[in-house]
Protein backbone atom coordinates (compact mmCIF):
# COMPACT_ATOMS: atom_id res chain seq x y z
CA UNK A 1 0.00 0.00 0.00
CA UNK A 2 2.80 2.38 1.18
CA UNK A 3 4.48 2.21 -2.39
CA UNK A 4 1.04 2.51 -4.11
CA UNK A 5 0.82 6.04 -2.33
CA UNK A 6 4.26 6.51 -3.19
CA UNK A 7 3.50 5.99 -6.93
CA UNK A 8 0.55 7.95 -6.89
CA UNK A 9 2.48 10.77 -5.56
CA UNK A 10 5.73 10.72 -8.08
CA UNK A 11 3.09 10.47 -10.91
CA UNK A 12 1.45 13.57 -9.56
CA UNK A 13 5.00 15.54 -9.32
CA UNK A 14 5.08 16.02 -13.61
CA UNK A 15 1.28 17.20 -13.23
CA UNK A 16 2.33 19.81 -10.65
CA UNK A 17 5.88 21.01 -12.11
CA UNK A 18 3.81 21.47 -15.52
CA UNK A 19 1.32 23.61 -13.63
CA UNK A 20 3.82 25.71 -11.57
CA UNK A 21 5.60 26.23 -15.43
CA UNK A 22 2.29 27.15 -17.03
CA UNK A 23 1.35 29.52 -14.16
CA UNK A 24 4.61 31.34 -14.55
CA UNK A 25 5.09 31.15 -18.12
CA UNK A 26 1.53 32.67 -18.30
CA UNK A 27 2.34 35.54 -15.68
CA UNK A 28 6.01 36.22 -16.43
CA UNK A 29 6.07 36.50 -19.97
CA UNK A 30 3.52 37.99 -21.27
CA UNK A 31 5.17 41.85 -21.56
CA UNK A 32 3.94 44.40 -19.33
CA UNK A 33 2.08 42.25 -16.97
CA UNK A 34 4.33 42.00 -13.82
CA UNK A 35 5.94 45.69 -14.66
CA UNK A 36 2.19 47.56 -14.53
CA UNK A 37 0.68 45.30 -12.12
CA UNK A 38 1.45 47.86 -9.34
CA UNK A 39 -0.34 50.62 -10.66
CA UNK A 40 -3.64 51.77 -9.32
CA UNK A 41 -5.44 50.38 -12.10
CA UNK A 42 -3.30 47.86 -12.44
CA UNK A 43 -2.73 48.07 -16.16
CA UNK A 44 -1.02 51.67 -16.91
CA UNK A 45 2.42 52.24 -16.87
CA UNK A 46 4.61 53.14 -13.89
CA UNK A 47 7.34 56.14 -14.41
CA UNK A 48 10.34 54.15 -15.50
CA UNK A 49 12.13 54.81 -12.16
CA UNK A 50 9.55 52.99 -9.79
CA UNK A 51 9.17 50.21 -12.02
CA UNK A 52 13.13 49.71 -12.42
CA UNK A 53 13.09 49.78 -8.29
CA UNK A 54 10.60 47.68 -8.12
CA UNK A 55 11.41 45.17 -10.76
CA UNK A 56 14.87 45.03 -8.73
CA UNK A 57 12.77 44.44 -5.18
CA UNK A 58 10.87 41.63 -6.77
CA UNK A 59 13.85 39.84 -8.47
CA UNK A 60 12.14 40.83 -11.98
CA UNK A 61 14.76 42.17 -13.68
CA UNK A 62 16.14 38.89 -14.21
CA UNK A 63 16.25 36.80 -17.06
CA UNK A 64 13.23 34.23 -17.13
CA UNK A 65 15.15 31.88 -16.97
CA UNK A 66 16.61 32.43 -14.03
CA UNK A 67 13.66 33.33 -12.67
CA UNK A 68 11.76 30.50 -13.53
CA UNK A 69 15.01 28.50 -11.48
CA UNK A 70 14.31 30.39 -8.52
CA UNK A 71 10.32 30.22 -9.03
CA UNK A 72 11.11 26.45 -8.69
CA UNK A 73 13.82 26.36 -6.04
CA UNK A 74 11.16 28.74 -3.49
CA UNK A 75 8.66 25.85 -4.55
CA UNK A 76 10.68 23.17 -3.39
CA UNK A 77 10.72 24.70 0.00
CA UNK A 78 7.09 25.62 0.09
CA UNK A 79 7.89 29.57 -0.40
CA UNK A 80 5.19 31.19 -3.11
CA UNK A 81 7.09 34.36 -2.69
CA UNK A 82 5.28 37.93 -1.64
CA UNK A 83 2.60 39.44 -1.90
CA UNK A 84 2.75 42.96 -4.21
CA UNK A 85 0.04 44.21 -2.35
CA UNK A 86 0.30 43.42 1.67
CA UNK A 87 4.29 42.24 1.53
CA UNK A 88 3.53 39.55 3.37
CA UNK A 89 4.63 35.89 2.48
CA UNK A 90 2.00 34.16 0.23
CA UNK A 91 2.52 30.67 1.99
CA UNK A 92 0.80 32.63 5.18
CA UNK A 93 -2.09 34.32 3.41
CA UNK A 94 -3.20 31.12 1.71
CA UNK A 95 -2.55 29.63 5.04
CA UNK A 96 -5.28 31.68 6.49
CA UNK A 97 -7.49 31.14 3.83
CA UNK A 98 -7.25 27.38 3.69
CA UNK A 99 -9.85 26.57 6.28
CA UNK A 100 -12.64 28.39 5.51
CA UNK A 101 -12.59 26.90 1.87
CA UNK A 102 -11.79 23.35 3.55
CA UNK A 103 -14.78 23.77 5.83
CA UNK A 104 -17.22 25.14 2.60
CA UNK A 105 -15.80 22.31 0.46
CA UNK A 106 -16.37 19.47 3.00
CA UNK A 107 -19.98 20.77 4.55
CA UNK A 108 -21.05 21.41 0.63
CA UNK A 109 -19.87 17.53 -0.48
CA UNK A 110 -21.21 16.51 2.71
CA UNK A 111 -24.64 17.56 1.76
CA UNK A 112 -24.11 16.32 -1.34
CA UNK A 113 -23.56 12.68 -0.25
CA UNK A 114 -26.11 12.38 1.88
CA UNK A 115 -28.96 13.53 -0.20
CA UNK A 116 -27.32 12.83 -3.49
CA UNK A 117 -26.23 8.85 -2.94
CA UNK A 118 -29.28 7.68 -1.26
CA UNK A 119 -31.67 9.32 -3.72
CA UNK A 120 -29.78 7.81 -6.44
CA UNK A 121 -29.73 4.34 -5.01
CA UNK A 122 -33.39 5.09 -4.26
CA UNK A 123 -34.15 5.86 -7.91
CA UNK A 124 -32.38 2.66 -9.37
CA UNK A 125 -34.16 0.63 -7.03
CA UNK A 126 -37.46 1.89 -8.65
CA UNK A 127 -36.77 2.57 -12.04
CA UNK A 128 -39.52 4.29 -13.96
CA UNK A 129 -41.14 5.35 -10.74
CA UNK A 130 -42.56 8.83 -9.79
CA UNK A 131 -39.51 8.83 -7.23
CA UNK A 132 -37.01 8.27 -9.70
CA UNK A 133 -38.85 10.69 -12.33
CA UNK A 134 -38.99 13.20 -9.60
CA UNK A 135 -35.07 12.91 -8.79
CA UNK A 136 -33.67 12.71 -12.74
CA UNK A 137 -35.39 15.90 -13.26
CA UNK A 138 -34.55 17.34 -10.40
CA UNK A 139 -31.01 16.39 -10.56
CA UNK A 140 -30.84 17.72 -13.97
CA UNK A 141 -32.09 20.76 -12.81
CA UNK A 142 -29.56 21.19 -10.33
CA UNK A 143 -26.59 20.28 -12.67
CA UNK A 144 -28.36 23.40 -14.79
CA UNK A 145 -28.66 25.91 -11.98
CA UNK A 146 -26.26 28.83 -11.62
CA UNK A 147 -24.60 28.72 -8.31
CA UNK A 148 -24.29 32.43 -7.24
CA UNK A 149 -28.05 33.21 -8.12
CA UNK A 150 -29.27 29.93 -6.31
CA UNK A 151 -26.95 31.42 -3.48
CA UNK A 152 -28.92 35.04 -4.15
CA UNK A 153 -32.61 33.66 -4.05
CA UNK A 154 -31.46 31.23 -0.96
CA UNK A 155 -29.67 34.25 0.52
CA UNK A 156 -33.19 36.06 -0.24
CA UNK A 157 -35.44 33.65 1.46
CA UNK A 158 -33.72 32.58 4.47
CA UNK A 159 -31.42 35.18 5.60
CA UNK A 160 -33.57 38.50 4.56
CA UNK A 161 -37.07 37.57 4.28
CA UNK A 162 -37.59 34.75 6.90
CA UNK A 163 -34.36 35.71 8.74
CA UNK A 164 -33.74 32.39 9.79
CA UNK A 165 -29.48 32.23 8.74
CA UNK A 166 -27.28 35.09 8.51
CA UNK A 167 -27.05 36.04 4.76
CA UNK A 168 -23.16 36.52 4.75
CA UNK A 169 -19.99 36.09 6.99
CA UNK A 170 -17.96 33.73 8.31
CA UNK A 171 -19.26 34.76 11.75
CA UNK A 172 -15.81 33.23 13.42
CA UNK A 173 -16.49 30.01 12.82
CA UNK A 174 -20.32 29.70 13.91
CA UNK A 175 -21.78 27.03 12.03
CA UNK A 176 -24.92 28.52 10.81
CA UNK A 177 -23.30 31.03 9.05
CA UNK A 178 -22.06 27.88 6.87
CA UNK A 179 -25.66 26.36 5.75
CA UNK A 180 -26.20 29.21 3.16
CA UNK A 181 -23.14 28.56 1.16
CA UNK A 182 -22.46 24.92 1.54
CA UNK A 183 -25.96 24.38 0.27
CA UNK A 184 -26.03 26.68 -2.86
CA UNK A 185 -22.47 24.73 -3.84
CA UNK A 186 -23.67 21.30 -2.78
CA UNK A 187 -26.26 21.09 -5.17
CA UNK A 188 -24.42 20.55 -8.71
CA UNK A 189 -22.29 17.76 -6.73
CA UNK A 190 -25.49 16.54 -5.32
CA UNK A 191 -27.24 16.32 -8.71
CA UNK A 192 -24.42 14.40 -10.58
CA UNK A 193 -23.79 12.79 -7.46
CA UNK A 194 -27.49 10.95 -7.78
CA UNK A 195 -27.25 10.85 -10.98
CA UNK A 196 -23.96 8.84 -11.17
CA UNK A 197 -25.13 6.44 -8.58
CA UNK A 198 -28.09 5.70 -10.02
CA UNK A 199 -26.09 4.99 -13.47
CA UNK A 200 -23.98 2.86 -11.15
CA UNK A 201 -26.22 0.75 -9.65
CA UNK A 202 -28.57 -0.02 -12.58
CA UNK A 203 -25.70 -1.12 -14.54
CA UNK A 204 -24.38 -3.56 -11.66
CA UNK A 205 -27.93 -4.50 -10.96
CA UNK A 206 -27.62 -6.48 -14.45
CA UNK A 207 -24.30 -7.93 -13.86
CA UNK A 208 -24.40 -11.80 -13.72
CA UNK A 209 -23.09 -12.13 -10.19
CA UNK A 210 -26.00 -10.36 -9.06
CA UNK A 211 -28.37 -12.47 -11.00
CA UNK A 212 -26.66 -15.36 -9.58
CA UNK A 213 -27.03 -14.26 -5.84
CA UNK A 214 -30.54 -13.79 -6.71
CA UNK A 215 -31.29 -17.02 -8.28
CA UNK A 216 -29.34 -18.61 -5.30
CA UNK A 217 -32.48 -16.48 -3.00
CA UNK A 218 -30.26 -14.19 -1.17
CA UNK A 219 -32.28 -11.29 0.03
CA UNK A 220 -32.79 -8.23 -1.74
CA UNK A 221 -31.38 -6.44 1.34
CA UNK A 222 -28.41 -8.61 1.30
CA UNK A 223 -28.18 -8.33 -2.71
CA UNK A 224 -28.18 -4.10 -2.33
CA UNK A 225 -26.16 -3.94 0.65
CA UNK A 226 -23.35 -6.86 -0.38
CA UNK A 227 -23.17 -6.78 -4.13
CA UNK A 228 -24.80 -3.44 -5.11
CA UNK A 229 -23.30 -1.16 -2.67
CA UNK A 230 -19.55 -2.61 -2.55
CA UNK A 231 -19.63 -2.65 -6.37
CA UNK A 232 -21.00 0.74 -6.90
CA UNK A 233 -19.00 2.71 -4.14
CA UNK A 234 -16.05 3.08 -6.64
CA UNK A 235 -17.96 4.92 -8.93
CA UNK A 236 -19.57 6.76 -6.28
CA UNK A 237 -15.88 7.80 -4.25
CA UNK A 238 -14.45 8.80 -8.06
CA UNK A 239 -17.06 10.69 -8.86
CA UNK A 240 -16.56 12.33 -4.89
CA UNK A 241 -13.10 12.77 -5.66
CA UNK A 242 -13.43 14.75 -9.12
CA UNK A 243 -16.54 16.83 -7.61
CA UNK A 244 -14.45 17.46 -4.65
CA UNK A 245 -12.01 19.31 -7.29
CA UNK A 246 -15.07 21.21 -9.02
CA UNK A 247 -16.23 22.36 -5.66
CA UNK A 248 -12.90 24.18 -4.83
CA UNK A 249 -12.56 25.75 -8.18
CA UNK A 250 -16.60 26.75 -8.12
CA UNK A 251 -16.16 28.00 -4.35
CA UNK A 252 -14.59 31.18 -6.15
CA UNK A 253 -17.89 32.24 -6.92
CA UNK A 254 -19.54 31.18 -4.07
CA UNK A 255 -17.05 32.69 -1.53
CA UNK A 256 -17.27 35.95 -3.20
CA UNK A 257 -21.35 36.19 -2.96
CA UNK A 258 -21.04 34.87 0.29
CA UNK A 259 -18.39 37.15 1.87
CA UNK A 260 -16.58 33.86 2.90
CA UNK A 261 -13.29 34.78 3.64
CA UNK A 262 -11.98 31.52 1.51
CA UNK A 263 -9.32 30.96 -1.31
CA UNK A 264 -11.44 31.52 -3.47
CA UNK A 265 -12.29 34.88 -2.59
CA UNK A 266 -8.82 35.26 -1.93
CA UNK A 267 -7.75 34.57 -5.68
CA UNK A 268 -10.98 36.89 -6.91
CA UNK A 269 -9.98 39.64 -4.65
CA UNK A 270 -5.87 39.23 -5.91
CA UNK A 271 -7.50 38.99 -9.32
CA UNK A 272 -8.96 42.27 -8.96
CA UNK A 273 -5.88 44.14 -7.28
CA UNK A 274 -3.96 42.25 -10.16
CA UNK A 275 -1.85 40.68 -7.03
CA UNK A 276 0.03 38.34 -9.55
CA UNK A 277 2.52 36.13 -6.49
CA UNK A 278 -1.31 35.63 -4.75
CA UNK A 279 -3.04 34.32 -8.28
CA UNK A 280 0.09 31.87 -8.87
CA UNK A 281 0.19 30.66 -5.59
CA UNK A 282 -3.59 30.75 -4.75
CA UNK A 283 -4.03 28.52 -8.29
CA UNK A 284 -0.80 26.35 -7.14
CA UNK A 285 -2.57 25.46 -3.92
CA UNK A 286 -6.23 24.55 -5.45
CA UNK A 287 -4.26 22.35 -8.30
CA UNK A 288 -2.48 20.76 -5.36
CA UNK A 289 -5.40 20.02 -2.88
CA UNK A 290 -7.51 18.89 -5.81
CA UNK A 291 -4.35 16.22 -6.59
CA UNK A 292 -4.24 15.34 -3.06
CA UNK A 293 -7.88 14.62 -2.62
CA UNK A 294 -7.90 12.33 -6.23
CA UNK A 295 -4.76 10.38 -4.84
CA UNK A 296 -6.39 9.90 -1.52
CA UNK A 297 -9.59 8.50 -3.28
CA UNK A 298 -7.86 6.37 -5.50
CA UNK A 299 -6.10 4.89 -2.15
CA UNK A 300 -9.90 4.48 -0.40
CA UNK A 301 -10.43 2.89 -3.67
CA UNK A 302 -8.20 0.50 -3.58
CA UNK A 303 -8.87 -0.76 -0.01
CA UNK A 304 -12.49 -0.93 -1.44
CA UNK A 305 -12.25 -2.92 -3.96
CA UNK A 306 -9.66 -5.76 -4.33
CA UNK A 307 -9.90 -6.41 -7.85
CA UNK A 308 -7.88 -2.99 -8.20
CA UNK A 309 -4.61 -3.48 -7.75
CA UNK A 310 -1.66 -1.31 -5.89
CA UNK A 311 0.07 -1.07 -9.48
CA UNK B 1 -39.08 6.62 -33.78
CA UNK B 2 -39.31 6.68 -30.26
CA UNK B 3 -40.49 9.69 -28.39
CA UNK B 4 -37.45 11.54 -26.33
CA UNK B 5 -39.05 14.10 -23.65
CA UNK B 6 -35.55 15.17 -23.08
CA UNK B 7 -34.30 15.59 -26.65
CA UNK B 8 -37.67 17.49 -27.66
CA UNK B 9 -37.73 19.64 -24.05
CA UNK B 10 -33.97 20.88 -24.29
CA UNK B 11 -34.81 21.41 -28.25
CA UNK B 12 -37.54 23.42 -27.59
CA UNK B 13 -35.91 25.58 -24.40
CA UNK B 14 -32.50 26.24 -26.79
CA UNK B 15 -34.52 27.14 -29.67
CA UNK B 16 -36.16 29.71 -27.56
CA UNK B 17 -33.21 31.00 -26.32
CA UNK B 18 -31.71 31.17 -30.29
CA UNK B 19 -35.10 32.95 -31.11
CA UNK B 20 -34.74 35.26 -28.18
CA UNK B 21 -31.46 36.45 -29.04
CA UNK B 22 -31.55 36.36 -33.09
CA UNK B 23 -34.74 38.79 -32.58
CA UNK B 24 -33.90 40.57 -30.14
CA UNK B 25 -34.10 44.39 -31.81
CA UNK B 26 -37.53 43.38 -32.56
CA UNK B 27 -38.84 42.14 -29.74
CA UNK B 28 -37.61 44.27 -27.40
CA UNK B 29 -39.49 47.21 -25.79
CA UNK B 30 -36.33 49.86 -25.41
CA UNK B 31 -32.51 49.64 -25.96
CA UNK B 32 -31.01 47.75 -23.26
CA UNK B 33 -28.19 50.16 -22.55
CA UNK B 34 -29.39 53.53 -23.61
CA UNK B 35 -32.74 53.63 -22.22
CA UNK B 36 -32.20 54.08 -18.50
CA UNK B 37 -34.59 56.34 -16.57
CA UNK B 38 -34.18 57.13 -13.16
CA UNK B 39 -38.07 57.89 -12.65
CA UNK B 40 -39.18 54.31 -13.41
CA UNK B 41 -36.24 53.05 -11.13
CA UNK B 42 -36.92 49.32 -9.85
CA UNK B 43 -41.12 49.37 -10.89
CA UNK B 44 -42.36 46.01 -10.38
CA UNK B 45 -42.79 43.69 -13.25
CA UNK B 46 -46.46 44.76 -14.63
CA UNK B 47 -47.88 45.13 -18.37
CA UNK B 48 -45.81 48.61 -18.88
CA UNK B 49 -42.32 46.69 -17.85
CA UNK B 50 -43.11 42.80 -17.74
CA UNK B 51 -39.67 41.65 -15.97
CA UNK B 52 -39.84 45.52 -14.54
CA UNK B 53 -36.69 47.40 -14.09
CA UNK B 54 -33.20 47.67 -12.83
CA UNK B 55 -31.49 50.49 -10.52
CA UNK B 56 -31.37 52.64 -13.29
CA UNK B 57 -34.78 52.15 -14.70
CA UNK B 58 -33.78 50.02 -17.82
CA UNK B 59 -36.52 47.40 -18.76
CA UNK B 60 -35.02 44.11 -17.53
CA UNK B 61 -37.06 42.42 -20.16
CA UNK B 62 -35.41 43.73 -22.81
CA UNK B 63 -31.98 43.51 -21.40
CA UNK B 64 -32.43 39.80 -20.94
CA UNK B 65 -33.49 39.26 -24.47
CA UNK B 66 -30.14 41.15 -25.49
CA UNK B 67 -28.11 39.23 -22.87
CA UNK B 68 -29.01 35.88 -24.91
CA UNK B 69 -27.18 37.49 -27.61
CA UNK B 70 -23.98 37.30 -25.01
CA UNK B 71 -24.29 34.27 -23.39
CA UNK B 72 -25.14 32.25 -26.67
CA UNK B 73 -22.02 33.84 -28.03
CA UNK B 74 -19.78 32.88 -25.73
CA UNK B 75 -21.55 29.26 -25.39
CA UNK B 76 -21.31 28.43 -29.18
CA UNK B 77 -17.91 29.83 -30.02
CA UNK B 78 -15.79 29.06 -26.98
CA UNK B 79 -17.33 25.23 -26.92
CA UNK B 80 -16.65 25.39 -31.10
CA UNK B 81 -12.78 26.46 -29.61
CA UNK B 82 -12.61 23.37 -27.20
CA UNK B 83 -14.03 21.04 -29.63
CA UNK B 84 -11.32 22.31 -32.37
CA UNK B 85 -8.45 21.98 -30.42
CA UNK B 86 -9.78 18.96 -28.27
CA UNK B 87 -10.49 17.11 -31.58
CA UNK B 88 -7.06 17.95 -33.38
CA UNK B 89 -5.39 17.21 -30.49
CA UNK B 90 -6.99 13.90 -29.36
CA UNK B 91 -6.93 12.69 -33.08
CA UNK B 92 -3.71 13.34 -33.84
CA UNK B 93 -2.59 11.88 -30.50
CA UNK B 94 -4.49 8.66 -31.01
CA UNK B 95 -3.58 8.26 -34.79
CA UNK B 96 -0.05 8.87 -34.30
CA UNK B 97 0.90 7.79 -31.02
CA UNK B 98 4.56 7.68 -29.99
CA UNK B 99 6.15 10.92 -28.37
CA UNK B 100 3.14 13.16 -29.54
CA UNK B 101 0.41 10.82 -27.86
CA UNK B 102 2.87 11.25 -24.61
CA UNK B 103 2.78 15.01 -24.89
CA UNK B 104 -0.97 15.41 -25.64
CA UNK B 105 -1.56 13.06 -22.57
CA UNK B 106 0.75 15.08 -20.30
CA UNK B 107 -1.02 18.67 -21.66
CA UNK B 108 -4.15 16.67 -21.11
CA UNK B 109 -3.56 16.01 -17.75
CA UNK B 110 -2.25 19.00 -16.80
CA UNK B 111 -5.07 20.76 -17.88
CA UNK B 112 -7.68 18.52 -15.91
CA UNK B 113 -5.84 18.56 -12.75
CA UNK B 114 -6.87 22.77 -12.98
CA UNK B 115 -10.50 23.70 -12.46
CA UNK B 116 -11.40 25.25 -15.21
CA UNK B 117 -13.14 28.34 -14.12
CA UNK B 118 -9.88 28.77 -12.00
CA UNK B 119 -8.08 28.43 -15.16
CA UNK B 120 -10.21 30.52 -17.12
CA UNK B 121 -9.81 33.42 -14.54
CA UNK B 122 -6.30 33.56 -14.87
CA UNK B 123 -6.41 34.32 -18.54
CA UNK B 124 -8.61 37.33 -17.22
CA UNK B 125 -6.19 38.54 -15.71
CA UNK B 126 -3.79 38.54 -18.16
CA UNK B 127 -6.63 39.51 -20.61
CA UNK B 128 -8.61 42.77 -20.53
CA UNK B 129 -11.95 41.89 -19.31
CA UNK B 130 -14.53 42.16 -22.67
CA UNK B 131 -16.11 39.28 -25.21
CA UNK B 132 -13.20 38.24 -27.08
CA UNK B 133 -11.43 37.46 -23.68
CA UNK B 134 -13.96 35.54 -22.47
CA UNK B 135 -14.17 33.77 -25.79
CA UNK B 136 -10.28 33.26 -25.34
CA UNK B 137 -10.39 31.99 -21.69
CA UNK B 138 -13.31 30.09 -22.02
CA UNK B 139 -12.01 28.01 -25.16
CA UNK B 140 -8.95 27.65 -23.78
CA UNK B 141 -10.14 25.92 -20.63
CA UNK B 142 -12.05 23.03 -21.69
CA UNK B 143 -10.99 21.28 -24.35
CA UNK B 144 -9.61 17.92 -22.11
CA UNK B 145 -12.38 15.77 -22.12
CA UNK B 146 -13.42 16.27 -26.14
CA UNK B 147 -9.60 15.13 -26.54
CA UNK B 148 -9.43 12.25 -24.53
CA UNK B 149 -12.53 11.20 -25.88
CA UNK B 150 -10.90 11.85 -29.60
CA UNK B 151 -7.76 9.81 -28.32
CA UNK B 152 -9.74 6.73 -27.12
CA UNK B 153 -11.80 6.83 -30.54
CA UNK B 154 -8.83 7.62 -32.86
CA UNK B 155 -7.28 4.41 -30.76
CA UNK B 156 -9.65 2.12 -31.48
CA UNK B 157 -10.57 3.08 -34.94
CA UNK B 158 -7.40 3.26 -36.43
CA UNK B 159 -7.46 -0.86 -36.83
CA UNK B 160 -10.38 -0.73 -38.42
CA UNK B 161 -10.38 -2.34 -41.88
CA UNK B 162 -11.30 0.40 -44.13
CA UNK B 163 -8.92 2.38 -42.38
CA UNK B 164 -6.32 -0.09 -43.30
CA UNK B 165 -7.53 0.16 -46.81
CA UNK B 166 -7.39 3.91 -46.84
CA UNK B 167 -3.96 3.27 -46.04
CA UNK B 168 -3.49 1.06 -48.91
CA UNK B 169 -5.23 3.63 -50.82
CA UNK B 170 -2.66 5.80 -50.60
CA UNK B 171 -4.37 8.05 -48.22
CA UNK B 172 -2.13 10.71 -46.25
CA UNK B 173 -2.55 11.16 -42.46
CA UNK B 174 -4.34 14.00 -42.19
CA UNK B 175 -6.94 12.90 -45.08
CA UNK B 176 -7.40 9.56 -43.32
CA UNK B 177 -8.46 11.40 -39.95
CA UNK B 178 -10.45 13.60 -41.51
CA UNK B 179 -12.43 11.19 -43.79
CA UNK B 180 -12.10 7.81 -42.32
CA UNK B 181 -11.35 8.40 -38.65
CA UNK B 182 -13.42 11.86 -37.84
CA UNK B 183 -16.57 11.11 -39.25
CA UNK B 184 -16.64 7.97 -36.95
CA UNK B 185 -16.65 9.61 -33.81
CA UNK B 186 -18.43 12.63 -34.32
CA UNK B 187 -21.49 11.74 -32.10
CA UNK B 188 -20.11 11.23 -29.10
CA UNK B 189 -17.92 14.57 -29.54
CA UNK B 190 -21.27 16.60 -30.96
CA UNK B 191 -22.95 15.21 -26.95
CA UNK B 192 -19.75 16.70 -25.07
CA UNK B 193 -19.93 19.82 -27.12
CA UNK B 194 -23.62 20.37 -26.26
CA UNK B 195 -23.38 19.42 -22.80
CA UNK B 196 -20.08 21.74 -22.95
CA UNK B 197 -21.92 24.84 -24.38
CA UNK B 198 -24.26 25.17 -21.25
CA UNK B 199 -20.78 24.86 -19.14
CA UNK B 200 -19.30 27.99 -20.83
CA UNK B 201 -22.82 29.62 -20.63
CA UNK B 202 -22.66 29.37 -16.73
CA UNK B 203 -18.64 30.07 -16.52
CA UNK B 204 -19.44 32.93 -18.91
CA UNK B 205 -22.18 34.38 -16.16
CA UNK B 206 -19.49 33.60 -13.20
CA UNK B 207 -16.97 35.55 -14.62
CA UNK B 208 -19.12 38.09 -15.37
CA UNK B 209 -20.71 38.37 -12.16
CA UNK B 210 -17.65 38.45 -10.47
CA UNK B 211 -16.62 41.17 -12.46
CA UNK B 212 -14.02 39.87 -14.95
CA UNK B 213 -16.26 39.20 -18.26
CA UNK B 214 -19.03 41.54 -20.13
CA UNK B 215 -18.68 44.98 -18.12
CA UNK B 216 -21.45 46.83 -17.26
CA UNK B 217 -23.73 48.67 -18.84
CA UNK B 218 -23.86 45.92 -21.82
CA UNK B 219 -26.15 42.94 -20.85
CA UNK B 220 -24.88 40.17 -19.59
CA UNK B 221 -27.32 37.77 -17.75
CA UNK B 222 -23.91 37.39 -15.04
CA UNK B 223 -23.21 41.15 -14.91
CA UNK B 224 -27.13 41.90 -14.53
CA UNK B 225 -27.03 39.48 -11.42
CA UNK B 226 -23.66 41.26 -10.24
CA UNK B 227 -25.82 44.30 -10.38
CA UNK B 228 -28.93 43.13 -8.90
CA UNK B 229 -27.25 42.14 -5.57
CA UNK B 230 -27.86 45.43 -3.98
CA UNK B 231 -31.35 45.81 -4.83
CA UNK B 232 -32.19 42.26 -3.88
CA UNK B 233 -34.52 43.02 -0.72
CA UNK B 234 -35.99 46.13 -2.31
CA UNK B 235 -36.18 44.70 -5.88
CA UNK B 236 -35.72 40.91 -6.24
CA UNK B 237 -37.38 40.53 -9.67
CA UNK B 238 -34.03 42.11 -10.87
CA UNK B 239 -32.34 39.38 -9.34
CA UNK B 240 -34.95 36.33 -11.05
CA UNK B 241 -34.95 37.21 -14.45
CA UNK B 242 -31.94 37.10 -15.76
CA UNK B 243 -30.60 33.80 -12.93
CA UNK B 244 -33.90 32.53 -14.50
CA UNK B 245 -32.63 33.39 -18.08
CA UNK B 246 -29.60 31.34 -17.20
CA UNK B 247 -31.04 28.76 -15.91
CA UNK B 248 -33.34 27.55 -18.47
CA UNK B 249 -30.82 28.20 -20.90
CA UNK B 250 -28.20 25.39 -19.46
CA UNK B 251 -31.16 23.06 -18.57
CA UNK B 252 -32.14 23.43 -22.32
CA UNK B 253 -28.63 22.45 -23.80
CA UNK B 254 -28.08 19.63 -20.78
CA UNK B 255 -31.42 17.92 -21.99
CA UNK B 256 -30.40 18.33 -25.80
CA UNK B 257 -27.59 16.83 -24.97
CA UNK B 258 -28.60 14.04 -23.23
CA UNK B 259 -31.21 13.19 -25.95
CA UNK B 260 -28.35 13.47 -28.33
CA UNK B 261 -26.70 10.89 -26.10
CA UNK B 262 -29.47 8.68 -26.43
CA UNK B 263 -29.52 8.65 -30.11
CA UNK B 264 -25.71 9.05 -31.14
CA UNK B 265 -24.21 6.54 -28.11
CA UNK B 266 -27.04 4.19 -26.82
CA UNK B 267 -24.83 2.14 -24.66
CA UNK B 268 -23.72 5.40 -22.89
CA UNK B 269 -27.69 4.85 -21.79
CA UNK B 270 -27.27 3.36 -18.97
CA UNK B 271 -23.56 4.42 -17.67
CA UNK B 272 -25.11 7.73 -18.31
CA UNK B 273 -23.98 10.38 -15.10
Amino acid sequence: MLSFIVRRLLQSLPIILAVAALIFVMFSVIPGTFASSMSDDGRSVLDAEVMARMNKEFGLDDPVYVRFGKYVAQLATFDLGTSFRTRQPVAHVIADRLWPTAQLAFASMLFAILIGVPLGFIAALRPGSWIDTISMVGAVSGLSLPKFWLGLLLMYLFALMLGWLPSFGYGGGDLRYLILPSVALGVAPLALLARTTRAAVLDIMNADFVRTARSKGMSESKVVRWHLTRNALVIILTTIGLQFGTVIGQAVVIEKLFSWPGLGSLLVDSVTLRDIPVVQGSILVIVLLFLLINMLVDVLCAIIDPRIKYT
Amino acid sequence: MKFRANLVIGGVLFAGVIIAGIFAPWLAHTDPVMDANLMYAEEAPGSEFWFGTDAQGRDIYSRVLYGARISLTVGIISQLINTVIGVCLGLSAGYWGGWWDDFVNGLTNMMLAIPSLIFALAIMVILNPGLTSLLIALGLTNWSFTCRLARASALSLKSQGYVQAAKVLGYGDIRIMLTQLLPNMLGPIIVIGTLGMGGAVLAEAALSFLGLGIRPPYPSWGSMLSDARDQITTAPWISIFPGLAIFVTVLGLNLLGDGLRDILDPQARTRRA
